[in-house]
């Protein structure tokens, strides 16, 4: 039973219900479609929210808010960039229990459970908080050329990124998939969890708080195949995380992410709780090598 | 200004022929053995510089393909079960034959390619023995690259390669994938096809086992039947932008590993503080060293408006002292044209940039009469709207833009879909590092251009592909 239904059976009060809204650069719209779903609780099935159903303008205008954020955030120190992300698992810290109940609900999960995987996502933001100053040194460096010339090579982050966060972990693994993206100075345009994307678009409230700048990260909600595909075969994203696509839809936004190239993470099967390594940072960094001669 | 034409009179000092032993006819080579193609197609190689007939080269179909890739997946099993330390040995002793035989290979590349002799004997050969020799190192020490404690091959890598430097593009593919334990299925270009031969003969001398490596001769239809092929774990191509794009759709759903090395359209940029001689020097290599064939080619030169004036006379200058003609001549400076059908590309481009306003020049400059030329040309007055600004010519084709501020330098740097390469010339090192840092390319050469070494990764931004060749970084492509 949802907290809010208890207090209503009391009759001590009316509980204020939240418009779950997207995302995007920043601010908070609704879907410029006015479409909305039905969420509803993974047990009971009961009506949770109205989340916003997303259209391809909705998307496009995302990836208009993650170009523009991609000079301020990938030209940002990478030790501000480890404190705001650092900043964000501060902020989530806070609002545990609110994130407890999402996920519990999202994912039919015992409270003991939904908690535990709130405390994992909180202490994913930290371990990624922490990588944003060592990847550079852990993957590039200089490289011996045989000749008197200074060359060195660089993890540079490849731009603006669209990310299909899991279907099946609403909160752990959306966490896991996104940090990595803009640890490495990239910017996201998410698209939530199409069953369960209450907590995705409950992040967007703690972004909004943890000095992350706007347009940095963009959550989207709706049908993840409608919203993936403008995003796969858009000249101005330059990578797809495909982790929440499955089987012929994944086909097909590889093939259309071949029209520009994007860097493509296809689905694979996911531990959420496994080490996360650091394969998901280097999915969006490019590798930029200079030279310059040696000499009196 | 009119350029005066004050070229010395060198004689000619012609590489010998002799050093290369061309038999009439080649076969496919696969499972350690030489072999005619199924259905007995056969295609000839001929030499850019004279139309020459070389040889005569057995043409891969779907049947051959098929033969090879099941040839490399046998040999998969003992050669990824070697210890590290046996495969680095064998691609030692590969580097080491190769160094023995480069005389005979350069000549062998420049009379296929066209490229001049000074290029394939100082630039191509030795970097192939040393990328073998680099990746022979790596063999038994893979579990130090930083790719996990036990890092494992991916089984049987399918490699096209391109025409414009066929040895040295094969050995960007196959050390780092003999290395980590890979088998290979490679196809040369049509075009050149001879030296891809010629090293299967250095493989059978370093008793490579048999499967390990396979080379098949034959066209794009051989090459997309590689990369569809079920038995292809990994594909490797360097080449056009619009063929990868084909192979990324190819693969997709089917789990294959792609790296891609396509087109560039770099920028050149010099700043009015630069060492205009060395400019020059640099702008000279970066668009005319290989007849402009080469995809990290600085074919955008943008010049500071400032020293727009100076900088274009003095490269003028220079440029009329480029030497065209006969590859195997030692003093040549620009060889051919790879092909007639390049050539006719790198005319019709050259032709939009008239067509569309660009003004044309040219060195007075004599070509042979036969095999395909053409003369090392400049456009100015280009905007970022011609087609000479946007597309890969791939030719000795130069397009000049001017810039007055870092910032739009930058800007116009960037605004091409390619990302491979840029460089720099200027004698500020604040300045060198603030542009550096915000081209958008793989490679960026600062006060010199055109520089390649085994241990430094290559490879592009955006459209110009994926994946990195070359260094640590160049192993990960074949690792699991």
């Amino acid at each position: 039973m949802k907290a809010t239904e208890k207090s209503e059976q009391q009759g001590t009060r009316l509980s204020v219900f939240k418009t779950y809204k997207l995302y995007v650069g920043g601010k908070f719209p609704r879907s410029e479609s006015g479409r909305v779903y039905e969420v509803t609780d993974s047990k009971s099935g009961a009506w949770l929210a109205n989340a916003p159903l997303s259209s391809r303008k909705d998307a496009r205008d995302a990836v208009v808010a993650a170009r523009k954020a991609v000079a301020g955030w990938s030209g940002a120190t990478a030790y501000n960039r480890g404190q705001v992300l650092y900043r964000v698992a501060e902020m989530l810290e806070g609002r545990r229990e609110q994130f407890a109940r999402e996920v519990a609900e999202a994912e039919g999960l015992s409270k003991a459970r939904a908690a535990a995987v709130v405390d994992a996502a909180v202490d994913r933001w930290v371990w990624y908080a922490g990588w944003t100053d060592k990847i550079t040194q852990v993957v590039g460096g200089a490289n011996p050329v045989a000749g008197p010339f200074f060359n060195l090579s660089t993890p540079e982050p490849a731009g603006v990124v669209a990310v299909l966060a899991p279907q099946d972990s609403s909160f752990l693994g959306l966490v896991s998939v996104v940090a990595p993206v803009i640890a490495t100075g990239n910017t996201a345009v998410v698209v939530a969890s199409e069953r369960a994307p209450l907590p995705a678009l409950s992040l967007g409230e703690v972004l909004a708080t943890s000095d992350v700048p706007g347009g940095v990260v963009n959550v989207l909600s709706g049908r993840t195949a409608e919203i993936a595909l403008p995003l796969a075969s858009h000249q101005d994203v330059n990578g797809i995380d495909l982790t929440g696509a499955a089987g012929e839809l994944a086909v097909e936004l590889e093939t259309a992410a071949a029209e520009n190239l994007k860097r493509v993470r296809r689905p694979s099967s996911e531990d959420w709780t496994a080490d996360p390594g650091i394969g998901r940072l280097t999915a969006w960094l490019e590798t930029k090598t200079v030279w310059h001669p040696i000499g009196v | 200004m009119t350029v005066k034409h004050q070229m010395f009179e060198y004689a000619p000092a012609p590489e010998s022929r002799a050093v290369v032993d061309l038999a009439p006819s080649y076969g496919l080579f696969i499972d350690g053995e030489f072999t005619e193609a199924a259905d007995g197609r056969v295609f000839k190689s001929v030499s850019p510089s004279s139309e020459e007939v070389l040889a005569e080269v057995a043409r891969a179909g779907e049947e051959d393909v098929d033969r090879a890739v099941r040839a490399a997946r046998k040999a998969f099993t003992s050669w990824s079960a070697l210890p590290g330390a046996e495969r680095g040995k064998y691609l030692f002793r590969i580097a080491r034959i190769l160094q023995e035989r480069s005389r005979e290979l350069a000549v062998l590349e420049s009379l296929d390619n066209g490229k001049p002799i000074r290029e394939t004997r100082d630039v191509d050969l030795p970097l192939v023995a040393a990328h073998f020799f680099y990746y022979a190192g790596w063999a038994d020490k893979l579990a130090h690259a930083g790719f996990g404690p036990e890092p494992r091959p991916l089984g049987v890598a399918g490699q096209v390669i391109p025409w414009n430097f066929p040895l040295l593009m094969l050995a960007w593919k196959i050390a780092p994938a003999l290395a980590a334990g890979n088998t290979v299925v490679l196809k040369p270009a049509e075009t050149t096809p001879l030296s891809a031969l010629f090293f299967a003969d250095v493989c059978r001398q370093a008793g490579l086992p048999h499967g390990v490596v396979n080379i098949l001769t034959g066209y794009g239809d051989a090459g997309a039947a590689l990369v569809a092929h079920e038995g292809v774990d990994k594909v490797a191509f360097t080449g056009s932008t619009e063929v990868g794009k084909a192979i990324a759709r190819t693969v997709a759903g089917t789990g294959k590993r792609v790296t891609l090395e396509l087109g560039g359209k770099a920028a050149n940029i010099v700043f009015d503080d630069a060492p205009i001689d060395q400019a020059v020097e640099g702008i000279v290599n970066g668009i005319f060293f290989n007849q402009g064939h080469v995809c990290c080619a600085g074919s955008r030169l943008l010049v500071q408006e400032s020293v727009q004036e100076e900088l274009l006379d003095a490269l003028k200058r220079r440029m009329s002292t480029l030497r065209v003609g006969d590859p195997l001549d030692k003093n040549t400076d620009i060889g051919a044209i790879n092909s007639a059908e390049q050539l006719a590309r790198i005319t019709a481009l050259a032709e939009a940039g008239e067509a569309e306003g660009a003004e044309r020049w040219a060195p007075a400059c004599d070509l042979p009469e036969s095999g395909y030329w053409f003369a090392p040309t400049l456009f100015t007055g280009v905007t970022q709207a011609h087609r000479i600004a946007r597309e890969e010519i791939f030719g000795p084709v130069l397009s000049v833009l001017t810039f007055r501020t870092p910032a739009e330098a930058v800007e116009k740097a960037n605004n091409t879909p390619y990302g491979l390469s840029a460089g720099i010339w200027t004698e500020k090192g604040s300045r060198i590092l603030s542009m550096a840092n915000k081209l958008r390319a793989g490679v960026v050469w600062a006060n010199t251009f055109n520089k390649f070494d085994p241990t430094s990764p290559f490879g592009g931004y955006k459209e110009s592909g994926y994946g990195r060749e070359g260094g640590r970084h160049g192993l990960e492509g074949y690792l699991k």
